[in-house]
């Protein structure tokens, strides 16, 4: 197709061709842009992990404690912190979005479904520092009552026990519901687009073959877009992982940390950067930069995968159709 | 509910029953269903309840003594009551504005090299990749990464927190132009060339002009998206309470960053800024959106 194109475009001559050609460099140059800031991310942050690295060895990624006095930084409680935390939050999440998206395009009449999706798109452009001060301010307070239930109910369950331990309001528990409410948006939209690519034939076989609408979404519906539905969540994650204001003001900033208990207070990553980078020294500085550039890896490896999925999810529905 | 789907992949005979009166059929499918719609009541109750305090607490800070909220620099003590925000406001309108001058550019630009030149290269397909992997960067780390190549060298100064802003941008605008490119029937670019016109003209005067609309409104949605972020600034801009409209030197602040240190802070005063400052930024990234949809809108209206 593309050499069709080509083909077809007038041969120019003189200054009208050089103008031509100048415009295409402009154009492959701002594409490169892409490439040049994404390798300089990798290059120059990598290159200051030396000091925290040198000091620590492969032990700054198994030890729990981050005592910047005895120089001891160790990332394992924050890695544990924004994987918690983000857990949490797909386990809120992903029932709430999968279960949006299928009202949204099965369900709802078109009247009730341009609304919702304005609310959803107005929900993924609250800054997330604005969900940040509504969650210690205003969520946290008014949920320790029901902090206090959960823990007494469960106290004596097995696995349930330790997950609803000692509360406290700010806790990972708080920060996951946030993160819930900020990714929603996120993998619902997603959702959609997959959903709505299952072809309307699947959908009405199902149904001649007297499926009720449900039997019609888990045996039509569901298997088609499966793929793209994980990348969906998958993405959700990436982003739950590296949000850092609104996780900041609502885990309650405790070092540390490495529990089930999902009302304990604790720290994530991104949290730590913000909360250390103040008075910092050179050390402690490469040390949060490092803790940074994990982040990064972790968040580049579940999107990167997420895409992929997505991908492969989008060209096999395609195959499906030809 | 599996024994159906495979029933009906067997295409044999169904081995539960179908028939009109299994009513536990039909109540299950309605109960799933109506879980769906609860879901849909679930989501809109943070939102309702989000901007429902931000009226409420920030309102009255905001429209009080009306504009000095917008006018007044902020209190040197924090425990002051009283307005305002004015230097944040300067400063998040001239960061964003200064981070969608780069951004905006690059990003259309990077996809007509995408869309219109590199079409179906290898350079292209790993671009593409790439912007997709940047999409993924926590803005924590864009705001580390300019605080080591600019910030360290330059100093704190509105051009750091916009260039982070920028790099967030970039791979968002460069997708939704990209969207948009797709949508240009070829058969616009064809007539043009029969015309003798050069590439770089028709895409400029033929592509360009036919897309605008739709790329116009995803870099708004791109900018709301970052006048709201707070991370990259914390590294990059400093803090200072006084206006300051040149960013190319000097600490300033923005208003991300007010809301970020209020939250925090324990003195009510404080505290009633940051509604007050939060209740702002959400009016103007839903502006900003708001413009976006009308846009669209329009622009389907005219089709």
């Amino acid at each position: 197709m593309e050499a069709r194109l080509d083909d077809s475009t007038p041969v120019l001559t003189g200054h009208k061709a050089r103008a031509d050609r100048s415009f295409k460099w402009l154009a492959l140059g701002a594409g490169l842009a892409v490439l040049v800031v994404l390798g300089l991310i990798v290059f120059t942050m990598v290159r200051r992990t030396g000091p925290a690295l040198d000091q620590m060895g492969l032990k700054f990624f198994t030890e729990k404690r981050w005592a910047p006095p005895k120089k001891i930084y160790g990332a394992l409680a924050l890695i544990w912190g924004t994987v918690f935390t983000a857990t949490i939050a797909l386990v809120l999440a992903v029932p709430l979005s999968i279960g949006i998206a299928l009202f949204v395009t099965q369900v709802a009449p078109r009247k009730l479904k341009t609304p919702i999706v304005y609310l959803l798109d107005l929900l993924a452009v609250v800054p997330s520092v604005v969900f940040g001060m509504w969650g210690v301010l205003v969520l946290a307070p008014h949920i320790k009552g029901l902090y206090g239930w959960l823990h007494r109910t469960f106290d004596a369950w097995p696995v349930l026990g330790s997950i609803f331990g000692k509360p406290q309001t700010r806790s990972f528990l708080t920060a996951g519901i946030i993160l819930a409410v900020m990714v929603t948006p996120i993998i619902t939209s997603l959702a959609r687009e997959v959903i709505e690519t299952t072809p309307a034939s699947e959908k009405e076989a199902a149904l001649a073959l007297g499926a009720t609408k449900w039997e019609m979404i888990r045996g039509s519906v569901i298997p088609h877009s499966k793929g793209g539905l994980v990348g969906a969540v998958m993405l959700g994650l990436g982003r739950a992982m590296g949000e850092t204001i609104a996780v900041a003001l609502t885990i309650g900033s405790a070092l540390g940390q490495v529990t089930i208990n999902a009302l304990a207070p604790g720290n994530s990553m991104p949290s730590l950067i913000t909360a250390e980078w103040g008075e910092a020294d050179a050390l402690k500085k490469s040390a949060l930069i490092t803790v940074a550039v994990t982040l990064f890896l972790m968040t580049i490896i579940v999107n990167t995968a997420a895409t992929a999925v997505v991908q492969r999810s989008i060209k096999k529905s395609r195959g499906a159709l030809v | 509910m599996s024994t159906t789907a495979t029933t009906i992949s067997n295409g044999g005979t169904p081995d539960v029953d179908l028939s009109e009166h299994n009513s536990w059929r039909k109540t299950k499918s309605r109960i799933m269903i109506s879980l769906t719609g609860v879901a849909a009541l679930i989501i809109a109750i943070p939102l309702f309840f989000v901007i429902g305090t931000l009226i409420s607490k920030g309102a009255g800070v905001v429209f009080r003594d009306f504009p000095a909220f917008f006018t007044k620099g902020i209190p040197t003590r924090s425990e002051d009551f009283g307005p305002g925000m004015g230097p944040a406001i300067i400063g998040t309108l001239t960061i964003t504005g200064f981070a969608t001058l780069v951004a905006v550019p690059l990003g259309i630009l990077g996809a007509i090299y995408l869309h219109e030149y590199g079409k179906g290269t290898k350079l292209a397909a790993v671009v593409r990749f790439l912007a997709t992997v940047m999409t993924g960067v926590p803005s924590i780390v864009m705001g580390l990464f300019i605080y080591v190549i600019f910030t360290l060298r330059y100093g704190l100064s509105g051009v750091g927190g916009a260039l982070a802003l920028a790099c967030l941008m970039l791979p968002v605008v460069i997708r939704a132009t990209e969207e948009m490119l797709k949508l240009v029937p070829d058969h616009l670019r064809e007539a043009s060339y029969a015309l003798g016109t050069g590439k770089a003209r028709t895409i400029l005067t033929i592509v360009l002009p036919s897309a605008l609309p739709g790329i116009v409104s995803g870099c708004l949605l791109a900018v709301a998206r970052a006048a709201g972020e707070t991370a990259p600034l914390l590294f990059t801009i400093g803090a200072a309470r006084e206006s300051r409209f040149n960013i190319f030197s000097g600490a300033t602040t923005a208003l991300p960053a007010q809301i970020f240190e209020n939250a925090k802070s324990s003195y009510p005063g404080a505290r009633e800024r940051g509604w007050g400052a939060a209740l702002t930024l959400l009016m103007i990234t839903f502006l900003f959106t708001l413009v976006a949809r009308l846009v669209t809108a329009a622009y389907k209206k005219r089709r």
